[in-house]
Formats: structure tokens, sequence, C-alpha cells
């Protein structure tokens, strides 16, 4: 005999370990069945594109630290590219390499956090996540030799960097590289060809192609899916003309290929770095500031630069009236672009395989509600 | 890499579809009419000539005399970009364009994002809600006559402070 259920309304979070900070969700159930989902943001914003309005271009890289803070040195990236782009800076070469290498360390990083809170979300407690904390963790110490920050960096500047690294970071870089790749390999030994791993994620909240692409969804999510899409091979920015990497793809769209899609990327980073250590040479980070100054005066105009970030397309929009400080600044959010589809993801799914998806769409509230 | 539009031959493009629907254009911009920006959207999105399958990004930005919604459109296929503007609310009067969501459903989180801190209308969103801030929040922070703290505060310092601070010289 089937037992009769009655829908019910569950809120979940903000403060709930599994939302991955601060994110809120009043969800429908009918028994074990998810019908409604209502995500309702907000809870981290704190204004900051207000507050890049009163501050001058160079004080606004600390501002876009505290946006991805998992990812802060492809934030300082993006929005560098955008204010290089609007006051028509030319970089130095060497300063170029160092925030490609930190960028790229940076994604590795991020990819790790968010594999790693994937598992703990599938309750795997402990293992997984202490896994990639280790090898964040060399990142962060590699990232505090070269600027002295762990977290929010502030790493960049309009021209380059501020700041070259010192003689032991190279040395140090090398053996963490090696690290990295013996620890993902680890990590995939235990995870990738997991039969539990496989039952929870396989063939859950799958996405039809199309239907990401009209979302605006980018980065790894839409990898997942087969679209060949990545910004550092379709619009090349920096120097990654002349690196060549291979971009990893799958084809099934569920959690699993969204999880294979991230490890498989932090692996090709590893090879982008070594790609940088080849072709960096000596010279100057930065444009003397006879040709950058600190307070820098673009001319009236607008320009929009975007990187692949660790989250998809990250975009920063800045309009100039020929001020010291921003006439306006916008930041195009890729992780709050990705949830647009987080309805029709959980929709019709099971209350465990809630936070999974949840987790494989891997978003940053902080850059959510900025 | 990718190939942007230049203004002036996508608007001549826009035109050859939607005769009448552009104002002006200049270096990689196209202003266009906010009535027919659904029309537009649509041929740019589903005509072989421009494939514009991604709405990048979608901002406005306040120009004290007027408004201007911000299209960045990216095509996947022809791995080409564009620039498309819309100024609204002339003299600051209601300010209102056509939503997007039924060309792309991107543009959902973001036309409430730009309701919310800029407060333009889009006309046909299907949760036209506030997305940042709750329900009832007085004014859209991001507009350049917004008050950003409550002037009806006075900060005062009593007159003893500095007389405390500096004691023992």
């Amino acid at each position: 005999m089937a037992v009769k259920t009655q829908p019910v309304t569950v809120n979940l979070g903000p403060q709930h370990p599994s939302t991955h900070g601060v994110f809120r969700m009043r969800v429908m159930f009918d028994g074990e069945e998810i019908v409604d989902v209502e995500p309702v943001f907000g809870y981290l914003h704190r204004g900051s594109e207000k507050l890049a309005e009163e501050r001058t271009y160079t004080q606004i890289v600390t501002l876009t630290d505290r946006m991805d803070y998992v990812s802060s040195m492809l934030n300082n990236q993006a929005y560098i590219l955008a204010v290089e782009k609007l006051a028509g800076i030319e970089p130095s070469p060497r300063g170029v390499w160092l925030r490609m290498i930190a960028g790229e360390l940076q994604r590795i990083a991020s990819h790790l956090v968010a594999t790693g809170f994937l598992l703990q979300d599938l309750g795997a407690l402990g293992t997984p996540l202490i896994y990639s904390m280790r090898e964040r963790e060399n990142i962060l110490d590699l990232f505090e030799m070269l600027c002295g920050a762990r977290i929010t960096n502030s790493y960049l500047r309009p021209g380059g960097v501020f700041m070259d690294a010192p003689g032991e970071f190279w040395p140090a870089l090398d053996r963490g590289l090696d690290d990295i790749v013996r620890s993902i390999d680890d990590l995939e030994t235990y995870l990738s060809g997991n039969e539990i791993v496989f039952s929870r994620t396989k063939g859950t909240a799958v996405l039809p192609q199309e239907l990401l692409i009209n979302a605006s969804i980018t980065g790894p999510m839409l990898r997942a899916s087969g679209v060949d899409w990545d910004l550092r091979h379709r619009a090349p920015y920096d120097y990654y003309d002349r690196i060549s990497f291979e971009r990893k793809l799958h084809t099934a769209s569920d959690n699993y290929a969204r999880y294979w899609v991230r490890v498989q990327e932090a692996r090709e980073s590893v090879n982008i770095i070594r790609q940088c250590i080849d072709q960096i040479e000596p010279g100057p980070v930065r444009p003397s500031f006879d040709d950058v100054p600190r307070l820098i005066r673009p001319p009236s105009g607008d320009a929009y630069a975007a990187i692949e970030g660790s989250k998809g397309e990250l975009g920063f929009y800045l309009v100039s009236d020929g001020g010291i400080a921003p006439y306006r600044m916008h930041v195009r959010s890729s992780s709050l672009i990705n949830l647009t589809l987080l309805r029709d993801m959980l929709i019709g799914g099971q209350f465990g395989d809630l936070f999974v998806t949840f987790g494989s769409v891997d978003l940053n509230m902080g850059e959510v509600d900025r | 890499m990718t190939t942007p539009w230049s203004g002036s031959t996508l608007a001549k493009a826009i035109e050859a579809f939607a005769p009448g629907s552009v104002e002006s254009s200049a270096g990689a911009d196209v202003w266009v009419k906010p009535d027919s920006i659904s029309t537009v959207c649509e041929g740019l999105k589903s005509r072989p000539e421009f494939k514009f399958d991604l709405l990048s990004s979608l901002t406005a930005v306040d120009y004290i005399d007027h408004f201007e919604v911000v299209y960045h459109l990216t095509s996947l296929p022809m791995n080409a970009s564009a620039v498309l503007k819309a100024k609204v609310g002339r003299g600051r009067t209601e300010a209102s364009v056509p939503s997007v969501v039924p060309i792309w459903r991107g543009a959902d989180y973001q036309e409430r994002e730009v309701w919310d801190l800029m407060g333009i209308r889009f006309e046909g969103h299907p949760n036209h809600k506030r997305i940042m801030l709750w329900e009832g929040y007085p004014g859209h922070p991001l507009r350049k006559d917004y008050v950003t703290y409550d002037q009806s505060i006075t900060l005062s310092i009593p007159d003893d402070a500095t007389e405390k601070l500096g004691g023992d010289e």
C-alpha cells in the first residue's frame, strides 16, 4: 500500500555547513522528492560595486580579493586586465608570466577546494577534504612567498605585479608542482573509479548542452557537457597564446562529469605553470612609475575584459569619466550566473542529492553576493 | 581569438533585419531603441550570420540624465562578440526595457540584479523581484543620487575627547 505524503517546506541555510557559506534556499519536499526550490541571495552583499566608485584603481584590487575568496589571484587578474584595456597600459612581460603562474596555482587551489567539499557533501567526511586542503596549503605557502598574503593577496597591479618572486620561490614551486600531481593521483586512485562515488554522482542533475549555453553557464560546468569553450583557448589573454594545453571535456553533463573535469583541469594547470617557468625571463615586474603612476586616470570610456576564472567567465566592466576612480564597475560573476539552472537541476531529484548537486556547481558566496 | 563586431558593421546588419531599431553606433557599441530590444536580440540569437547564443553580461550604468543598459553578447559557433546598449529613463523618469529572459535564460538573475541595485524595470521578467536586498529596501543603491548613509545621524565628538587622548604630555 502506498503511503500518502504531504508536501513540506524546509528552510536550508544561511547558517548550514553544506551551503558553502551563507546560501539560503527554501525547498519544498514531497517525501524524499524535491518539488520546488527558491534560492535566496544577498546574505554576503557588501556593495563592492558601489564601494569601487569611491576608490582609486589600485585600491580596488583589494576589493576584488574579497569577492571570490578562494580564487583571489584570478579576480585580481580579471580586474587588472579590464584596467589595462581601459587605460591602454602595456604590461611588463615578467609581471605577466608571474600573474599567469599565480593564476594557475589559484585555479588548482580552487578546483581542489571544490572537489574536497563535493566529497564532503557526499558523506566522505574528512579524508578527501584533508587531502585536497593539504595541497591547497602548499599553494597558499607559495603565495605567501610571492606577496606576503595567503588568501587576500592583492598581488597584481596595473601593468604587472607589485614585487618579483624571491629566489627560494622557484625551487619551492618545482617541488610543489610534483606534490600536486602526486596528490591528484592519490585523490583519483580512490575517487575517480570509486563505486560509491559512481552510484551517487553519475546520472544525477543532467543538463542538456543547449540549456547550459542559453543560461549563460560557463567554465567547468559547460565543459562537462562537451562544449569546447575555454577563454584561455578561444580568446587568449595575457600570454596564453604562447601556451599549449589540452581542454578536458566530458559529455555526460552530470555531477560526476563536473567533478572529473575539475580534477583534470587541475592537472592541466600544472602543465601550464611548467611552460610559464620555461618561458619567463628576467626583467622588471611592472612598468616604472613614470609610465604607469600609482594614481591612474584612464580616458573617458568603457571596457569589458573577461578571463577563464576557476568557476567560469569572470568579467569586469569598467566605465571611466576621466577621474581617479571608476565611474562604474560591474562584475560578471560566474558563481551567480551558474546558479541560474539550480531549479532545473534540483526539482524532481531526491533530498540526498541536493547538496551533491549544489556542490557540483562550485559557487562562492563572496562572488554571488559581492 | 574572439572577433569583436565593429559598431558600424553590426548596426548595418541589424538594420537589415529590423529596420529603424538602431539609434547610433560608435567604436564597438551599437545603441538600440529600448522598444526594439526583444526583436533585435531574437534576431541576433537565431539568425545564421550572428548566432549569439550566449549572453555574457548584462548590466546598467547611471549617466545622470539617462540610464544605459549594456549587453555583452558572445557567439560560441562563430567565436565573435558584440556590445549592445540601450538608453532608458531619459530625464530620470520611469526607466524600463523589455526583458530578454525569453531569449536567454542567463539574463534572469542579471536583470533582477539591475532592477535591485539600479532600479530599471524589465517588462515581462518572469520573477521580477529584488535579489541582493530585501523587498521594501529604500531606493536603488547604485544610482548616483542614492544617499549612502542616514544623514539624520550627525557625528558629534565630545569637547573633552582631545584632552583625554593627550593627557600626559
